[in-house]
């Protein structure tokens, strides 16, 4: 099951710039949050702060409070067993590109020491069928590659890879950016599901988008969280002017 | 700024202004024509309905197509649903003009009856209260809205007058029965007009605040304090 994310006073900066400002937000556990704001205000280093990933960029540090579950993620726990319980999907399709679908699904696993051959199996298929892949690839699993897969099958393999590890959290940073209207619409029906067993933060550029698959969206502007309400609220009658301003279009 | 956009809301903003004054207009055609038992603006009346119909579709299809090519959001959204529904209670405006300028018609035919009841009065409330909603509309004013809302009861009670006035005198005086009868369908579509000024004043309301006053709900929330609708 999913579990709750509670932020508390966040700040981020890389070297001398500050790019996130006293964020606090609570992401409720098996709902869907949108990130929503113009290019460069903040929102993808949010959602990389929340499973540290903003630490593979030099001279990056934050300082605040971030909790998942019962867990403080920046006091007293590793990285990687931060990002094991949070998943990450990217913009752009990142499969790895030598490896078979089943070794793509099944790397992460491996890579924590992992080798039951019969539970891998189970693990491979059942993150493939949650992803909705499993019907299109169950005949070529260990015969093509990841990297022969169409744009919107390649990053429901990175989702199923993601879910593979079972994660609490999953991450989505603009999944459906590089995307047709179809792939685009499995990958928004797939959130809609895994929103069942996982929490789900979306960063996306495209509110239509926002508003059809999350509970609930936080605007931001500058660095700054302006607005977190229920997303029908948000796009309907958001209380701040500056939302008001970006999702109809009068700047950003 | 997305321009295109906004000169498309500006267009069925337009649209609505003169589909507005239309309605307007045959209603005052319809009450005069009663006054002076003008067959001519009767007339004028019938013909004015097929524009306000066509008016109707024109902004309908705008409002669609906006909804469809645009996906608008939070004010903009609002403001074209709003203006989908204050459409729909002009035309209906518009066909309580024509309803009462048919009365108006069989009266004509009729030896004139001096009837105890205060149309004029009733008329003229009526109209302030279209002409207000549209105000309403023009400025993105709530609390003009507003005060449209407070007007209904008024012309409520004055058509519960007419029509216990009208009954009496039909009792009294059966030789104007029929003359009675059409001075309280009259009445009662003034009542009706009065409600779509009414609808219109919600959906203003609903546009700008955001908030859903239909049926009483939360127009005890409503305080006096509005904002002005900006980039329209």
């Amino acid at each position: 099951m999913g579990v709750g994310i509670n932020v508390e006073h966040l700040d981020a900066w890389f070297g001398k710039t500050q790019s996130l400002h006293d964020i606090s937000m609570m992401i409720q556990a098996n709902h869907a949050t949108a990130i929503i704001g113009p290019s460069g205000c903040g929102k993808s280093t949010f959602v990389r702060c929340l499973n540290r990933m903003h630490e593979t960029i030099p001279e990056a540090r934050v300082s605040g409070r971030v909790r998942m579950g019962d867990l403080d993620v920046y006091n007293g726990t590793a990285a990687v067993q931060i990002r094991r319980r949070i998943g990450m999907v990217f913009q752009k399709p990142n499969p790895f590109p030598t490896m078979s679908i089943y070794d793509n699904v099944a790397a992460g696993l491996k890579l924590n020491g992992f080798h039951d051959r019969r539970r891998l199996d189970e693990i491979v298929e059942r993150s493939l069928k949650v992803s909705a892949l499993w019907d299109e690839v169950k005949d070529n699993l260990r015969k093509k590659s990841g990297a022969s897969l169409s744009g919107g099958q390649q990053q429901r393999l990175c989702i199923a890879r993601a879910l593979a590890v079972e994660p609490q959290v999953l991450l989505m940073d603009e999944p459906c950016s590089a995307l047709d209207p179809i792939s685009t619409g499995k990958i928004e029906e797939l959130i809609f599901q895994l929103k069942e067993n996982f929490t789900i933060v979306i960063v996306t550029h495209n509110m239509q988008q926002a508003s059809r698959v999350a509970e609930f969206t936080g605007f931001f502007l500058m660095g700054r969280l302006v607005e977190f309400d229920k997303t029908e609220k948000i796009f309907t009658t958001p209380s701040d002017k500056r939302t008001e301003d970006y999702i109809t279009g009068r700047f950003g | 700024m997305r321009t295109r956009f906004q000169q498309g809301l500006d267009d069925l903003r337009t649209r609505l202004l003169r589909m507005g004054g239309l309605a307007e207009q045959a209603v005052d055609r319809a009450c005069q024509a009663y006054f002076d038992r003008d067959l001519n603006r009767c007339h004028l009346v019938l013909e004015g309905e097929s524009q306000i119909n066509e008016a109707e579709r024109d902004i309908d299809e705008l409002a669609f197509d906006l909804l469809a090519m645009q996906q608008p959001m939070a004010v903009d959204l609002r403001f074209i649903l709003a203006v989908t529904k204050i459409n729909s209670d002009l035309e209906r405006v518009g066909d309580q003009a024509v309803n009462i300028a048919e009365r108006v018609m069989d009266l004509v035919e009729l030896p004139k009856a001096d009837l105890p009841v205060d149309i004029p009065r009733m008329a003229g409330a009526v109209s302030a209260m279209v002409r207000r909603a549209l105000e309403s509309f023009i400025e993105g004013k709530a609390e003009l809205a507003q005060a449209v809302l407070e007007m209904d009861n008024v012309v409520d009670r004055m058509r519960d007058e007419a029509f216990m006035t009208l009954v009496k005198t039909m009792n009294a005086h059966p030789d104007v029965t029929r003359q009675a009868v059409d001075a309280l369908l009259i009445a009662r579509n003034l009542e009706r007009v009065a409600d779509h000024a009414t609808n219109i004043a919600e959906d203003v309301i609903f546009w700008v605040r955001g908030a859903d006053v239909r049926h009483n709900v939360q127009q005890e929330n409503l305080g006096q304090e509005t904002r002005r609708v900006t980039g329209l």
